[in-house]
């Protein structure tokens, strides 16, 4: 038997146990308020959960685009479940492990890895989403440790979180700490959501909680320039590949339905504004995956404009996703708004992937700017 | 080219300003300016660190380090020395 990991077994596994452990269940997953905690942990065993993270961290070591398509085999099945991906291991994990010093990758990489810490990040808060440097969570320094205190909201996987990074300003310092749940930390589950409603979103207090300062992330200081950016980076390029999955399982289900289905006498495949909307996800689709490929290539390849490339991917694939989960829907009819069909649920995800990770309008603002740059040509040269 | 000549060029490349006779100074801070947007930071460090091959420690991301040409030659110049050393 060959057990040689290679990219291409871990995605294949990846699409295995997705069809065997999560997509029959992703409804009762909504139903019971979150994917559970033995999930998670099975991820850890088959190596999901540090499959970007190096070999000595207990990783798999795989390259950028290896764990993006391994990601779009997750999210194709249960957003809920991808999102563990994308916080507890990009968001945490590759923070960490850009960020951390050796004693923090040492410790938490594996734990994140395994699955034996599951690790959330929390920055947003009431008064702050897009503008992620105005957080009120505050902190003060007494001697060798620090104390935070104050409320943060729409943390994805908060509520099951045995740690979190917390962002947290001092006067005009914002700083990035690595915090263990303890006795002063509590999460109120966050109930009646759109979408995500398995991936355990919650409200976390902080009321006077202390860490060593060893325990900072990076540099007092550095939060808003380097930490979230980075981490909104490598959240960004996971909700591309989301938004990927959810296009591709969208139009599957698209093209099977209309094969399937029965109307004044013929399948519905044959009716050319079916066509039409069929047509459109497919030219989108194979966009979308150029443009996450594209993006995981110059990310492999450190590319100066990696950063960019893999916004110009989440921006899109994000909209592709709306845009054919809303068509599923169209196409499935009354059956598309109900849940015993997969367009209910993939409508209702997609919706969040235009806001998280940087919205769409932030993007546009960046995007724009990289345009005016690049493709800038002076007249009559 | 020498160091600064490729810190200027990729600073260059990522101006967010658009008149065509915009120009700084190897000692001007480019934050300061708002020649940058709010990821160049983070583009500027991952650039220092892979285009010279250097690591750079947590505590050395000041931001007096990074803020103009002459300050992040500086930077470079002394970690090159002590990768040398």
């Amino acid at each position: 038997m060959n057990n040689i990991v290679t990219p291409a077994s871990i995605i294949e596994e990846a699409r295995l146990f997705a069809k065997e452990h999560i997509r029959p269940y992703t409804t009762r997953f909504e139903e019971n308020n979150g994917i559970p905690r033995s999930l998670i942990n099975k991820m850890g065993e088959h190596g999901f959960l540090g499959a970007v993270f190096p070999p000595l961290y207990g990783g798999l070591g795989l390259d950028p685009i290896a764990y993006g398509q391994m990601t779009e085999e997750i999210g194709k099945a249960c957003c809920s479940t991808r999102s563990v991906l994308t916080v507890h291991t990009s968001l945490v994990g590759q923070t960490i492990l850009r960020f951390g010093t050796e004693e923090q990758r040492s410790y938490w990489l594996p734990l994140i890895a395994s699955g034996k810490k599951i690790g959330a990040f929390a920055l947003s808060e009431a008064e702050t989403g897009s503008d992620a440097g105005s957080v009120k969570t505050s902190y003060i320094n007494h001697e060798d440790e620090y104390a935070i205190t104050g409320r943060k909201k729409w943390i994805s996987l908060g509520h099951i979180a045995d740690f979190f990074i917390v962002i947290a300003s001092c006067k005009e310092k914002v700083t990035a700490f690595i915090v263990e749940r303890d006795e002063t930390v509590t999460s109120t589950p966050m109930q009646g959501l759109l979408a995500n409603r398995a991936g355990h979103v919650a409200e976390i207090t902080f009321n006077n909680t202390r860490i060593p300062a060893a325990n900072i992330l990076g540099k007092e200081g550095i939060g808003l320039s380097h930490i979230i950016n980075t981490a909104m980076d490598y959240g960004r390029y996971s909700i591309a590949w989301a938004g990927l999955a959810i296009a591709q399982e969208a139009l599957e289900s698209m093209a099977t339905y209309a094969r399937q289905r029965t109307q004044f006498g013929q399948k519905i495949y044959k009716f050319q504004s079916i066509q039409q909307m069929i047509s459109q996800a497919v030219v989108n689709v194979h966009a979308a995956r150029c443009l996450c490929l594209k993006a995981g290539q110059m990310r492999s390849e450190n590319h100066p404009d990696a950063v960019v490339e893999t916004i110009v991917a989440k921006y899109h694939t994000s909209k592709t996703a709306m845009q054919i989960a809303t068509d599923a829907v169209q196409l499935h009819g009354g059956n598309g708004c109900y849940n015993m069909y997969v367009p209910e649920r993939l409508f209702r995800e997609a919706k969040i992937l235009e806001i998280i990770e940087g919205s769409s309008q932030v993007l546009q603002g960046i995007i724009s700017e990289f345009g005016l740059k690049k493709y800038y040509t002076k007249a009559h040269e | 080219m020498n160091i600064a000549g490729k810190i200027r060029e990729f600073i260059q490349e990522n101006l967010v300003v658009w008149e065509d006779d915009i120009s700084f100074s190897d000692t001007d801070n480019i934050f300061q300016l708002g020649f940058v947007n709010s990821l160049f930071a983070m583009k500027l460090l991952n650039f220092v660190e892979i285009e010279f091959d250097i690591k750079i420690e947590n505590n050395e991301i000041e931001l007096v380090n990074f803020s103009s040409v002459a300050n992040m030659e500086r930077l470079v110049k002394s970690k090159l020395m002590q990768a040398h050393e």
